[in-house]
Order: C-alpha cells, then sequence, then structure tokens
C-alpha cells in the first residue's frame, strides 16, 4: 500500500516537471495559426536578425573548433605545472554572468580598454562591429565544446594512440587516424552544445556588440527588440530557435551514442559507417 | 639476426626503479609477478617509456642512449609491439589494420594468420584467439626488427590457451626475430622462450634456460615462480646427506648441503601420491589430509597438508582421493634443491 502510494508520488512528480518543461514550447506554436507565423518570416527584422546570427555562430563555432580542439586535446594528454588552473580557466566563461563577460570583453578589446589602444593604432576597432558579435560568442560557448572535447580523449583508449606510434605513424597521422575517428562523437556532441549556447547568447553580445539590426542584432536580441512592437515576429522567431535548439538536441545525443559506439564491440549507429 | 640489445636502463616507476640489462638474439622471456615492472620494459624498448639512463640497440642502430642524448620515437623504431589487450584500432577493418603500418600489403598476413575470410570484419566482431592473430599479423606486416609481446596468452581463455600456445611456438621459431615477451606465467614463458629472466620489483633476479631455473633456481622467490613447494625448516649434515626439520616437525633429506634455516624446493611432478605409507626407495614422505584437488589440463594439482603434487586424472579416480582423507606425499633426497 505504501509503495503503491509512493510510486504515485514519483509519478505524479515526473508529470508535472515534464508538462513544465514542455509547456511554454507548446504554447509558442499554438498562440498563433502557423501560417501567420511562417508568413512573419519575410518579415525584414526576422531575416536580417537570422542572417547575423547564422553568419556569427558559424565563424564563432569554426573558430572554437580550430583553437578548441588542440587545447583540449593537450589538457587532456598532457599533465604540466599549471594543468588544473588551466582547465579551471577553461571553465570560466561558464560560470560568468555574460552581462560581466560583455564588460570584460569591452574594457579589453574597447577602444579605452587594455588592447583596445593598439587595436586602434592598427586601424581598427572592435566594439559594435559583426566581428564583436562573433568574439563575444566565442567567449561564452567555447567552454561547452572544450569541456566535452577533453572528456572524449580522455575517453579514447592511450593504448592505440601508442599501438599506432609502434606501427609507424608519426604524432600527426596518429591524431588525424586514431585519435580524432575516436573521439569525433564526443567532438560533435561538443559543438552542438557550444552550438546552441552561443546562439541562445545575449548578454554578453549586448554589451560588447550592441543591437544594431543587419550588422550585431542576433536573434534572441531581436526578439527582445521586437517584444513591444510586433509580437508575431517575436514568436515566430522563437519558433525558429525551438527548431534548431531541437536539431542540436538530437546531434548531441547522436554524437553521445557515437563516442560510446566506437569503443570495440559495435559497429555503426542508424546506420552510419562510423570508419574514417 | 639483429640483436638487441638493452644495457643498463633505469626507469623511475612509482614503487621502485626498474632497472636491467638484456640481450635478446632468439626469444627471451620475462617473467614475474603483476607490477613488477615487466610491461615498461617492451615500452621503454619500443620508445613508448623514456628511461633515466642506459641504452637499447637493435643490430646497428642505437635507440636510445642516455648519454649521446639518442631517443628515437616509437615511429623510428622498428619493433612490432604486441598489446596485452591487442589495441586493435575498433573503427578499422582487420584488412586495415593490418595494413595502417604502410609496410607490406596485407593478404600474405590473412592467408598466413587464417584470418582472410575475416578481412572486412571489425575487431569488436571477433573472438579472442582472433584477435591476437590480427595484432600478430599487424606487428608483423611492419616488418620489424624486433618482436615485443605482452602477456600474449593472459587474454584468452584455457581452451584457446593451450591451441594458441603451440602455434605461437611455431610461429616464433620460424620468424627468425629477436622476441620478447612477457608473461606472469612461468609455463607460458618456459613453452615458448629460450630464455627466461625472472624479474621482481624492477630487477632480474635470475635468467637461464626453463631447464636451468627448474633445476638451480637461485633463490626461494625463483622457485616457487617456477612452482615448487617450499618447505621451510632448520639444516644439518646427517651424514652424505643433509637433514631439514621442518617448522611441523616433520624431518626429510636432501643431497644438497646446507645448515641453519633453509629452503627446501620440491617440484610437484616429483611428488608420489598413495594412500598407504609406501615402502620404495623414496626418502621423503610426508603424511596428511588431501587439502585440495584442482585440475589443471590434464593433470590435477593434489594437496596434501603444505605440499602440491602433479598426478592424471585416472590416479586420482584409482587411489580414490577425496578431501579431507589421510594420503601420502613421497619424494626422493634427489628430488629436492635447498634455496
Amino acid at each position: 500500500m505504501r509503495q503503491a502510494a509512493l510510486a504515485f508520488v514519483y509519478l505524479a512528480a515526473a508529470l508535472v516537471a515534464l508538462a513544465f518543461l514542455l509547456l511554454p514550447i507548446v504554447a509558442i506554436f499554438v498562440h498563433t495559426s502557423p501560417g501567420h507565423l511562417i508568413d512573419q518570416l519575410s518579415n525584414p527584422v526576422v531575416r536580417d536578425a537570422f542572417a547575423v546570427s547564422i553568419k556569427t555562430s558559424v565563424i564563432a563555432q569554426v573558430l572554437i573548433l580550430l583553437f578548441g580542439t588542440p587545447t583540449a586535446y593537450l589538457l587532456a594528454t598532457r599533465r604540466f605545472p599549471g594543468h588544473s588552473a588551466a582547465v579551471t580557466l577553461v571553465e570560466l566563461p561558464l560560470v560568468l554572468p555574460p552581462a560581466v563577460a560583455g564588460v570584460g570583453l569591452l574594457v579589453a578589446f574597447g577602444r579605452f580598454g587594455l588592447l583596445g589602444s593598439s587595436f586602434d593604432a592598427l586601424g581598427f576597432s572592435l566594439p559594435f562591429t559583426q566581428s564583436a558579435v562573433t568574439v563575444a560568442v566565442a567567449y561564452v560557448a567555447s567552454p561547452l565544446y572544450i569541456r566535452q572535447a577533453i572528456a572524449a580523449f580522455e575517453a579514447t583508449d592511450r593504448n592505440l594512440a601508442a599501438a599506432s606510434r609502434t606501427l609507424g605513424a608519426g604524432p600527426v597521422r596518429t591524431f588525424f587516424h586514431v585519435v580524432l575517428p575516436l573521439a569525433r562523437g564526443g567532438l560533435v556532441a561538443g559543438l552542438a552544445l557550444s552550438f546552441a549556447r552561443g546562439l541562445g547568447e545575449f548578454g554578453a553580445t549586448i554589451m560588447f556588440a550592441g543591437s544594431l539590426q543587419k550588422v550585431t542584432q542576433t536573434l534572441p536580441l531581436a526578439i527582445y527588440a521586437e517584444f513591444d512592437r510586433s509580437f508575431d515576429a517575436t514568436l515566430a522567431m522563437s519558433g525558429v530557435l525551438v527548431l534548431v535548439s531541437a536539431v542540436l538536441l538530437l546531434t548531441l545525443r547522436i554524437g553521445l551514442a557515437w563516442q560510446s559506439s566506437s569503443s570495440p564491440g559495435s559497429r555503426s549507429l542508424f546506420g552510419l559507417s562510423t570508419s574514417a | 639476426m639483429a640483436k638487441l640489445v638493452v644495457a643498463g636502463i633505469t626507469v623511475p616507476l612509482r614503487a621502485f626503479d626498474l632497472g636491467l640489462s638484456l640481450e635478446v638474439g632468439s626469444t627471451t622471456a620475462l617473467v614475474g609477478p603483476s607490477g613488477a615492472g615487466k610491461t615498461t620494459v617492451l615500452r621503454a624498448v619500443a620508445g613508448l617509456v623514456r628511461p633515466t639512463a642506459g641504452r637499447i640497440s637493435c643490430g646497428d642502430s642505437v635507440w636510445f642512449d642516455a648519454a649521446g642524448r639518442v631517443n628515437e620515437p616509437p615511429d623510428r623504431r622498428r619493433v612490432g609491439l604486441v598489446f596485452q589487450d591487442y589495441a586493435l584500432f575498433p573503427h578499422m577493418t582487420v584488412r586495415e589494420n593490418i595494413e595502417f603500418s604502410r609496410s607490406d600489403p596485407a593478404d600474405a598476413y590473412l592467408e598466413r594468420f587464417r584470418i582472410r575470410d575475416l578481412e572486412r570484419a571489425r575487431p569488436g566482431e571477433l573472438s579472442g584467439g582472433e584477435r591476437q592473430r590480427v595484432a600478430l599479423a599487424r606487428a608483423l606486416a611492419r616488418r620489424p626488427d624486433v618482436l615485443l609481446l605482452d602477456e600474449p596468452l593472459s587474454a584468452l581463455d584455457a581452451h584457446t590457451r593451450v591451441a594458441v600456445r603451440a602455434e605461437l611456438q611455431g610461429l616464433l621459431r620460424d620468424l627468425g626475430l629477436p622476441v620478447v615477451l612477457v608473461s606472469h606465467d612461468f609455463d607460458d614463458a618456459a613453452a615458448l622462450a629460450d630464455q627466461v629472466g625472472v624479474i621482481i620489483d624492477g630487477r632480474i633476479r635470475q635468467t637461464g634456460t626453463p631447464s636451468q631455473l627448474v633445476a638451480q633456481p637461485a633463490d626461494p622467490f625463483v622457485a616457487s615462480f617456477t612452482g615448487a613447494n617450499l618447505l621451510h625448516g632448520q639444516a644439518e649434515p646427517a651424514g652424505a646427506l643433509t637433514r631439514v626439520t621442518l617448522e611441523d616437525g616433520t624431518s626429510i633429506v636432501t643431497v644438497d648441503e646446507g645448515r641453519g634455516a633453509v629452503v627446501v624446493a620440491v617440484y610437484p611432478w616429483d611428488v608420489v601420491v598413495s594412500t598407504q605409507r609406501p615402502d620404495d626407495s623414496a626418502m621423503n614422505v610426508i603424511a596428511g589430509p588431501v587439502m585440495s584437488l584442482v585440475e589443471l589440463g590434464n593433470r590435477v594439482r593434489v594437496t596434501i597438508g603444505q605440499i602440491g603434487a602433479d598426478v592424471t586424472a585416472e590416479s586420482v579416480a584409482r587411489l580414490q582421493l577425496s578431501i579431507g582423507h589421510l594420503a601420502f606425499a613421497s619424494f626422493k633426497a634427489t628430488g629436492t634443491r635447498l634455496v
């Protein structure tokens, strides 16, 4: 009897929690008719924000991939003095309030900031440009990729890299043909997380880059700007971000499953060959 | 055949410093308990671990020389290392694994190791014995100057093990390469190698042919590692022989000379088991209850008191041996060694 009551409590709590998580998402799509939402996608504000978001996100993620992957590999495979300090530093933007990150970027790269005068001498100014959006996104999103990448590299069997070396492959070939294919799933998962975080970036961007349509106004900034002007546009942009987030969440799940399947014993996932 | 020479290398490990020298012409086995530093020796030869002192060379090529500041990376040393867990690349097929070293095409190896049918399979789909054949093929396809085998039989079940041991014996004989293999099992080492080094806490205690180690173990540890029973007691001369009084008061005689606290080594295959006190040329008889009966392949290890004896299953049945019953273990004075 008591067990049955307990089971009921668990079930009820789970139902409430899941409904709570799902309800706002459903509400975005049922508030107005789908046709109305699709019409809003031709609204110039929406289209400009979409273009700015995609462009800055893609560039930021490429930068994160190029700098983050070697950083993660180094932190995962080498132990050196200051190692744990470096790992902590990598995670810093994760706990830093985004608005504070924005202020920090401003006083670092702004005209009167730490590096601003040297930038000024070179003839360009970073704040309130589209590049500033990319920098803000890269700053706040990078820890999500790097953390996941460190975990992925740490999970790969060190003996496999050693075997590759004894078979005559140098460090570069070992990395690209053995380590990278084995860590691939985890890296994809990390990139999905980082992309999702970057796409939703608000605080650091508005502080460091402002919210200028066609230049620095990303989807989250446009959602805020249109909030009291055109609520339908706000809903349409929210809907777009929900769909993109869903795709990213799925990518994350597949990536993680892929990572755990690259241990010996499984061949492929969803019919995708996992070979190089 | 180029010789592998490991001269006075030192590798600091957590609990002790590994320090040893080796000269390998044909097949040398390093045996010892786990944690003795056996695998580290292989990793140092392969270049995966950097010693702090010493020199490693193979034929004319110097791979490591602490004094001359030579330290060739693993990919520049021609070693074939077969890892204990084989370390096959899980994301590549059998053929891709074998061709990874880009030295020889896989075909000859697929034939030689009877894995032609498996060329498209991935390591995850293979049995332990098949994985080992792929790992050997992959290591040899690199055309190494030295073959290193880390516990080549330990990942296999008892059944596969006997067959693989015989196969490996033939392979190592035909290779004509210096081979270093490490094992925690003296029988495996003795079956595969001409020279066996017993290694404990990073030092080689004794090197010799398997029969030398059995006939003249340098210390009690080597004796117990080669499978001997060790009996502790006090020795005193008794005519031309030596009498040893064991801790429980039983006295036995040995042809070796000794005095004071000694350890008597007796090999299980030199011990005869009976249910009646024997009346024959064996001078040593130890009576006691049968403590255990353990099957070891086609033999049974009978433990009487503290003595282990190897007999056939037929004998166990004929003598109707069962745990707890009184039995007699007898062995000749010439079958004992003082260590």
